[in-house]
């Protein structure tokens, strides 16, 4: 056991070489390697923990944005839901009201139809009792209806109960207008004349007679004399007609309806 | 029977000797230095990083560790001298395993020599720190009569590093050649893995002593210029 100073200087620098090329090969690499890892992880750590910041504050704003569209969403439903409500309340309100205007004119015009109907009617009624009456007139008596009309109405006159003839009479007696004859036909001057005695019999002597026609009159002669009045026509019969033939008709209608 | 490496003479002129202890020292210095350029020519930054890479890294930054453990704050400054004498001696002492092997650590020249770099490097740091008379004065503390045993604690604490290594190591060398010559089967096997044991424990305590008086050097600057800090 004994030392050899050569040896011992060798290995010393042999040893501190050793240490300059371990410091350069080995130590300094591996610790920079080392720091610059742990320096890139703690980045990254930290720009984890940042997103997270930021990925929870967005959670948060999108949850409020949520629960703001939410709200807004039940607000605008609510709001359309009332609109809708009240536009088809005035919708089914005109609708009602279009529906009851148009009732009304189809009953007007039901109404003016089945009037037009009746007065159609009617008249084609008159017209054609007038010529079935003209016609069988002429051929029992060969007479015109006319001749036939007056001496009916003459017959009225002088069928006068005595109270009908004093009523006449005091009319005619309190004013000293005319009397007046109406007739649907031209009277011819032997029925005037016809007319004129047969009042002349009820009230005397008198000059003053009005002769007047009217077609609307149908076949008929009015008496007229200071509010008093005495008539005979078709028109009775007519309007007795009239009453048989609508009766029916409207009953039809009210049928059709309900 | 050998002793020693240093008594293998390869080459020899006057008072320069090449022998088997400088010659195996060569060899471990040119397999720890190749071996780490090539593994610190593919270094990584990335979080997956090779097997070999990772080892050293362990090695590393362990040695680190330790240093701040004994109480240097700064390990990187004295990485360089205390993890080369660990390696320097762990490898050293690790290839007994193979047959023949004569460790260098097993020669006293080399054990002194690693002791002397100790006893320099103490000094080193020491006036590093705190500049060359503040260094000296510690000699002198806490009184100058203690002068003299401070002067003998640094030299026989140089002295036991250097016998103590070399004795370890020697010893175990002496042990298996002897059990050889004994008993040739099994029992060196043993003791070949009692002495990787030792060995290694040798490792780390020699590098720990040596971190324990450079931090000693270190922290007494270190407290006085605490000191003044406060005076100021």
């Amino acid at each position: 056991m004994e030392i050899n100073w050569f040896t011992v200087i060798a290995q010393l620098i042999n040893f501190l070489v050793l240490v300059w090329l371990m410091k350069k090969y080995l130590y300094k690499p591996i610790l920079d390697a080392v720091e610059k890892r742990e320096t890139k992880i703690a980045t990254e750590l930290e720009d984890a923990k940042s997103k997270v910041t930021e990925a929870k504050k967005e959670q948060l704003e999108f949850k409020q944005k949520n629960e703001a569209f939410d709200a807004n969403k039940k607000k605008m439903m609510g709001q359309v839901t009332a609109d809708a409500e009240s536009e088809r309340q005035k919708l089914l309100d005109k609708a009602q009201k279009d529906a009851e205007d148009l009732k009304t004119k189809i009953e007007q015009a039901s109404k003016e139809l089945q009037e037009n109907l009746n007065a159609d009617i009617v008249q084609k009624t008159q017209q054609q009792v007038l010529y079935i009456a003209k016609k069988a007139l002429a051929q029992l008596a060969s007479t015109s209806l006319e001749e036939q009309t007056v001496q009916v109405f003459i017959g009225k006159i002088k069928s006068l109960s005595a109270k009908e003839k004093t009523k006449f009479t005091d009319a005619f007696h309190s004013d000293s207008k005319p009397v007046s004859v109406k007739s649907a036909f031209a009277l011819s001057g032997k029925e005037q004349k016809s007319i004129k005695v047969a009042i002349a019999d009820l009230l005397g002597e008198t000059s003053d007679y009005e002769f007047e026609t009217h077609p609307k009159s149908i076949s008929g002669i009015e008496l007229a004399s200071n509010g008093y009045k005495l008539s005979w026509s078709f028109s009775e019969y007519i309007t007795s007609l009239e009453k048989s033939l609508t009766s029916p008709l409207a009953k039809t209608q009210e049928t059709e309806q309900n | 029977m050998n002793l020693s490496p240093d008594q293998t003479v390869f080459w020899s002129n006057g008072f320069i000797t090449i022998n088997l202890t400088i010659v195996t020292t060569w060899v471990i210095m040119l397999f720890m230095v190749i071996g780490a350029m090539l593994i610190t020519s593919k270094l990584k930054t990335t979080k997956t990083i090779s097997r070999w890479q990772a080892i050293l890294e362990i090695i590393v930054t362990t040695i680190n560790e330790q240093i701040k453990e004994v109480g240097l704050d700064n390990p990187n400054k004295y990485i360089g001298f205390i993890g080369t004498l660990f390696l320097f001696i762990a490898v050293s002492n690790f290839w007994i395993i193979l047959p023949w092997y004569e460790p260098p650590t097993g020669s006293l020249s080399t054990t002194a020599a690693l002791a002397i770099a100790v006893f320099l490097a103490v000094p080193f740091f020491g006036i590093q720190q705190t500049g060359f008379f503040a260094y000296l004065k510690t000699y002198i503390k806490p009184t100058f009569i203690m002068l003299p045993f401070n002067i003998i604690s640094e030299l026989s604490r140089t002295l036991a590093l250097a016998i103590r290594l070399f004795g370890n190591i020697m010893s175990g060398g002496m042990i298996i050649a002897i059990l050889l010559s004994i008993s040739p089967l099994f029992i060196p096997i043993v003791m070949k893995a009692l002495g990787l044991l030792t060995g290694m424990v040798q490792a780390y305590i020699f590098c720990i002593l040596a971190t324990v008086y450079i931090a000693a050097a270190v922290q007494e600057s270190v407290k006085k210029k605490k000191v003044v800090g406060c005076k100021c």
